[in-house]
Formats: structure tokens, C-alpha cells, sequence
């Protein structure tokens, strides 16, 4: 209970900075900050590396749906950090 | 060990606000970006040292094909299909958070080492979220594709909303008190809750869907927080809850444009009951012979003694592809020492900010482009606003016809500018299906024609000048 009402606490404290640091993102931005947004959220592969990686080669269905969250995270974290850099160039290109 | 993992996720937590802040410039965003993903690669490299991990092989495989995935979408999609992109990896977000959970409590259950009442309420609301936005998004992609149009059995789909929200409750209900404790049980809430995401999502009208892709930004971003609960990951907690008031704040600038409640975006669409027959007859009565048109040429002699041109590009000019040709009639323009600005509404385009990227992507400078609330005090002072493809963000009655039903709706000014220009290929209404009075102003023209044929003979018209 100690662990979840200290984890509650880093869960609000984490919201109201995303809303005073996004309020200061300008809306010529907001695309690309939603591309970032989906690659950064591609942080549950730390949670997936483990579930994925815990089981033996002898596939269970706890193993198969770790593999599964890997490579679902992997292709968020990819394309959205690509695809926000590609976006964000432009705009820098004549700055 | 576990210290130092810890702390890992607390530096790439770190990273993601300090990339995040960068992104709120410009010229500081690639970087911010480049922080965010060495933030991402700290995390990794953090989770791959965990003491549980016994095998590296199915990680690497899952690393190499989602890897090779997202690169190909990364660079396959075009800018005009961003909204698309945006969603599917909202709904991929939401099944990466559903699969480590369901994973989860699969090893847990197995191992018969279920943990405390908090730790199932939070597997639950990592499925039920991520569930939710998977198939929302999917339905999302269609209507942006085009896939599927707007429905018209609204309250067949209310009530199927409605039965799975609630049988998802009973079922969770049971669940967490230790009842029904079976991976069978699971998976029918995960159908459940994809059943319930599709009803969501479904009546929502197309041209709601920009309010829809930020609010599952947001879901994509709680279902990650509360994986973090599962997981007791800090790290994850932080950074889901980023992502998920970010996606709020956009919901509410999205929905504060349209002016327009998140409930009624939701369940209401007013615009989508309005009576479209009644609307369609009234129009020929309301424009009857009070649109004044011209063509090319009259635009191009227009332009010629104009000093400062603002363009309001819309849905219309995505469509038409049309962000290169307006490139090209500005650079003329420039060139013969007029000022050039673009008026941007926070609703044009098909996701927040999509006129900006489309309009960067054309070379455009983007302190050219301007806001609403920057670009509205100059237009009076506009020698010709040119309007391409925007319809209901331009429309008076907004502000002047209390009895309109987008009265209060914020509008750029552009019936303030000295001369409009309309470039439009009909009469047609925009998504509010209602007539726009703009059209038959004074000193207002319309231009008839595809926005990309009109502005290319607009700019060969000026050059023969």
C-alpha cells in the first residue's frame, strides 16, 4: 500500500507538469509533439523486454504476448521518433 | 542493481520532460526530440539489465521486427496522412499496454502468485484503456481513410456502448474481488472492451475525428501509466502521465476551437443532427444571385496591387494537395514586395497543428504562419485574404447570427480584410452543413475551382503581368 500511494503521488505530480509543459508547446507544433508523444509512450517496452524475456525458448502464452508487446512498442518508439524528426526538420529548415 | 535500473528510468523520465520542453520552440524541437529518444535507449538498456531476464532471443527478434516496421511506416507516410499515422500508433500504443498486462498476470497466474486487490485493479485498467483505445483507433484510421462514413445508426451503437461498459464493470467487479480469476475471463474482457472502444468511436462524425485521435492519445497514454502501477515502474508512470495530459490539453484546444464540449464531441454531435435536407434546399434562396465570381486572371490583377495578402488555407487545400502551388504564388508575390502571412486555424487540417506541418512541408517559414488570435487584429488591415478550402472557420455567423448553430465559435476575421477571395470548388457547405455568409459579402469574390488549378493559374496569370 506504501508503494501505491507513492506511486499515486509520482502519477499526479507527473500530470500537472505534462500540463504546464504542454501548455507552452505552440499549436504550429502540436503534430509532431503528437508523433513525439506516441514515441515516448513506447516506454512499456520496459515492461514488455521483461515479460518477454522472463520465460524459457519453451513458448508459453505469457512469453508469446511479451514478444508481441516488444514489437509493438518497438515500431512506436521507431516510427514516432522518425517520423518527429522528419516532421521537426522541416520546420527548422528555414528557421 | 535494481537502485541503479530505478534510477535509469528516473534520467529517461527526465529526458522526455527535457525533450518535451524543447519542443516548445522550434528551433529547439529537433533536439528535444534527439534528448527523448536517448532518454528512450537509457530505459532500455536499463530494462534489459533486469535480474529476471533469462533470454535475450525473443526480445532481440520483437526489437528487429517492430524496429523494421516502424521505420517503414516512418518514412512510407506521406504528411497529408499524419492523422493517419498518429492514430494507428495510438491504437498500437494501447495493444503494446494491453499485452504487457495481460502478460502480466498470466506469469502471475500461473505462478499462483496473484497480487493485492490495487495491483489486479490496475492490470484491469491497463487492459481495459489500452482495449478501448486499440479498436477507437482503429475506427479512427478508417473514417480519416475514408474507409467508413458516418454513421447512421447512432443510438444502435449508444446502446451497444452502453451494455459492454457496463458488463465490463460487472465482469471487473468480480475479477478484482478474486472471482473468475481465469485467463478465459480475460480475454473475454479484452473483447469486451474492444467491442466497447468500436461503439465509442463509431458515431462520431469524420470531422470530429481530430478531437477523437487526441483524446486516444491521451487513453494511449493513461493505459501506459497504469502498466506502470502494474509494474511498480515509476519511470513508466511519469512518462504515461505526460502523454496522457498532453492528449488531454490538445482535446481541450481541439474541442475549445469547435467550441463545442468534450461531452458533446462525445454523445452529442449537434451538427450531426442537423436536418441536412432542410439545409440544402435553403441554400439556393440564400446565395441566389448575391455571389459575385471572378477568375484567375481578375485574382492575379488583384494580387498585383496588394501589399499584404493573407492565406487561409483549409481542409480543402490538404486535399487538393494544393500546399506547394500556394508556396509558389507567395514566393511571386514576395518577390514583387508584397507581405505574405498564413492565417491558421487551430481546427484546419485533420489533427492539431496538421495546416502547419503541411505548410512546412512546402518550405513555408513557419513564422509566416500565424494563430488565430495573431493573425486576427491584422486582417483588417489585409489588402486580400485568399481562403482555400476552409468553410465554417471563416463563416460570420459565428460571431454575427446568435441564432446560427456555430454562433460563438471562434472564426478568423477574414470578412474584415478589404477584399476575399474564395477559392472553393462548389457552394457546398463545410462540416457544420450550414451556409456560410461569407459568400455573398460585399467585398467578397469566389473563385470556383479545384484549390491547387486555381492558385497554378493564379501564379501564371501574375507572372504574365
Amino acid at each position: 500500500m506504501e508503494m501505491f500511494a507513492l506511486s499515486f503521488t509520482i502519477f499526479i505530480l507527473a500530470l500537472f507538469i505534462g500540463v504546464e509543459l504542454i501548455n507552452k508547446v505552440p499549436p504550429t507544433l502540436h503534430t509532431p509533439l503528437m508523433s513525439g508523444t506516441n514515441a515516448i509512450s513506447g516506454i512499456v517496452i520496459v515492461g514488455a523486454i521483461i515479460s518477454a524475456g522472463s520465460s524459457d525458448l519453451s513458448p508459453t502464452v505469457a512469453g508469446v504476448l511479451g514478444f508481441i508487446a516488444v514489437t509493438l512498442a518497438s515500431i512506436n518508439i521507431v516510427a514516432g521518433f522518425l517520423v518527429t524528426d522528419r516532421m521537426l526538420n522541416m520546420f527548422k529548415r528555414k528557421g | 542493481m535494481f537502485a541503479l535500473i530505478n534510477f535509469s528510468y528516473l534520467a529517461a523520465a527526465v529526458c522526455f520532460i527535457l525533450g518535451i520542453k524543447g519542443m516548445t520552440k522550434p528551433n529547439t524541437a529537433v533536439r528535444g526530440n534527439q534528448i527523448a529518444a536517448i532518454g528512450m535507449l537509457i530505459a532500455i538498456v536499463a530494462a534489459l539489465l533486469h535480474k529476471d531476464i533469462i533470454s535475450y532471443a525473443t526480445i532481440i527478434a520483437g526489437m528487429l521486427l517492430g524496429g523494421g516496421i516502424g521505420v517503414w511506416l516512418a518514412k512510407r507516410t506521406a504528411m497529408t496522412q499524419m492523422p493517419e499515422l498518429v492514430a494507428s500508433l495510438n491504437g498500437i500504443g494501447g495493444a503494446a499496454s494491453v499485452t504487457v498486462g495481460a502478460s502480466t498476470w498470466l506469469f502471475a497466474h500461473s505462478s499462483a502468485n496473484l497480487g493485492a486487490a490495487g495491483w489486479t485493479i490496475a492490470i484491469l485498467l491497463s487492459i481495459v484503456i489500452g482495449s478501448v483505445t486499440i479498436a477507437g483507433s482503429l475506427v479512427a484510421v478508417l473514417k480519416l481513410h475514408g474507409t467508413i462514413g458516418d454513421s447512421r445508426k447512432k443510438a444502435l451503437w449508444q446502446s451497444v456502448t452502453l451494455l459492454a461498459l457496463l458488463s465490463v464493470i460487472t465482469i471487473g467487479a468480480f475479477f478484482v474481488a478474486g472471482q473468475g480469476a481465469h485467463p478465459l475471463v480475460l480475454a473475454g474482457l479484452v473483447g469486451l472492451c474492444l467491442l466497447l472502444g468500436v461503439g465509442l468511436v463509431q458515431p462520431i462524425g469524420g470531422a470530429d475525428m481530430p478531437v477523437v485521435v487526441a483524446l486516444l492519445n491521451a487513453y494511449s497514454g493513461l493505459a501506459g501509466a497504469a502498466t506502470g502501477f502494474v509494474l511498480d515502474n515509476q519511470g513508466l508512470i511519469i512518462t504515461g502521465s505526460l502523454v496522457g495530459a498532453s492528449g488531454l490539453i490538445l482535446t481541450a484546444v481541439m474541442c475549445k476551437a469547435m467550441n463545442r464540449s468534450l461531452p458533446n464531441v462525445l454523445f452529442g454531435g449537434a451538427f450531426g443532427q442537423a436536418d441536412s435536407a432542410s439545409a440544402s434546399r435553403d441554400e439556393g434562396d440564400f446565395y441566389a444571385g448575391k455571389v459575385k465570381y471572378a477568375t484567375p486572371d481578375d485574382l492575379a490583377l488583384l494580387l498585383d496591387s496588394a501589399r499584404n495578402v493573407v492565406m487561409v488555407p483549409g481542409y480543402g487545400l490538404a486535399v487538393a494537395q494544393a500546399q506547394h502551388a500556394v508556396k509558389e504564388l507567395a514566393s511571386q508575390l514576395e518577390s514583387r514586395g508584397a507581405n505574405v502571412r498564413y492565417a491558421i486555424h487551430p481546427v484546419a487540417g485533420r489533427m492539431p497543428g496538421h495546416m502547419n506541418v503541411l505548410l512546412a512541408e512546402a518550405e513555408i517559414p513557419y513564422d509566416h504562419l500565424k494563430d488565430m488570435d495573431a493573425i486576427n487584429p491584422e486582417l483588417p488591415q489585409a489588402d486580400v485574404a485568399i481562403v482555400l478550402g476552409a468553410n465554417d472557420v471563416v463563416n460570420p455567423a459565428a460571431a454575427e447570427e446568435p441564432s446560427s448553430p456555430i454562433y460563438g465559435m471562434p472564426i478568423l476575421d477574414v470578412h474584415k480584410a478589404k477584399t476575399v477571395v474564395v477559392v472553393k470548388r462548389s457552394l457546398s457547405p463545410g462540416f457544420a452543413g450550414i451556409p456560410n455568409s461569407l459568400f455573398i459579402k460585399d467585398n467578397s469574390l469566389m473563385v470556383k475551382g479545384d484549390a491547387k488549378e486555381v492558385l497554378q493559374d493564379t501564379t501564371r496569370a501574375f507572372k504574365d503581368l
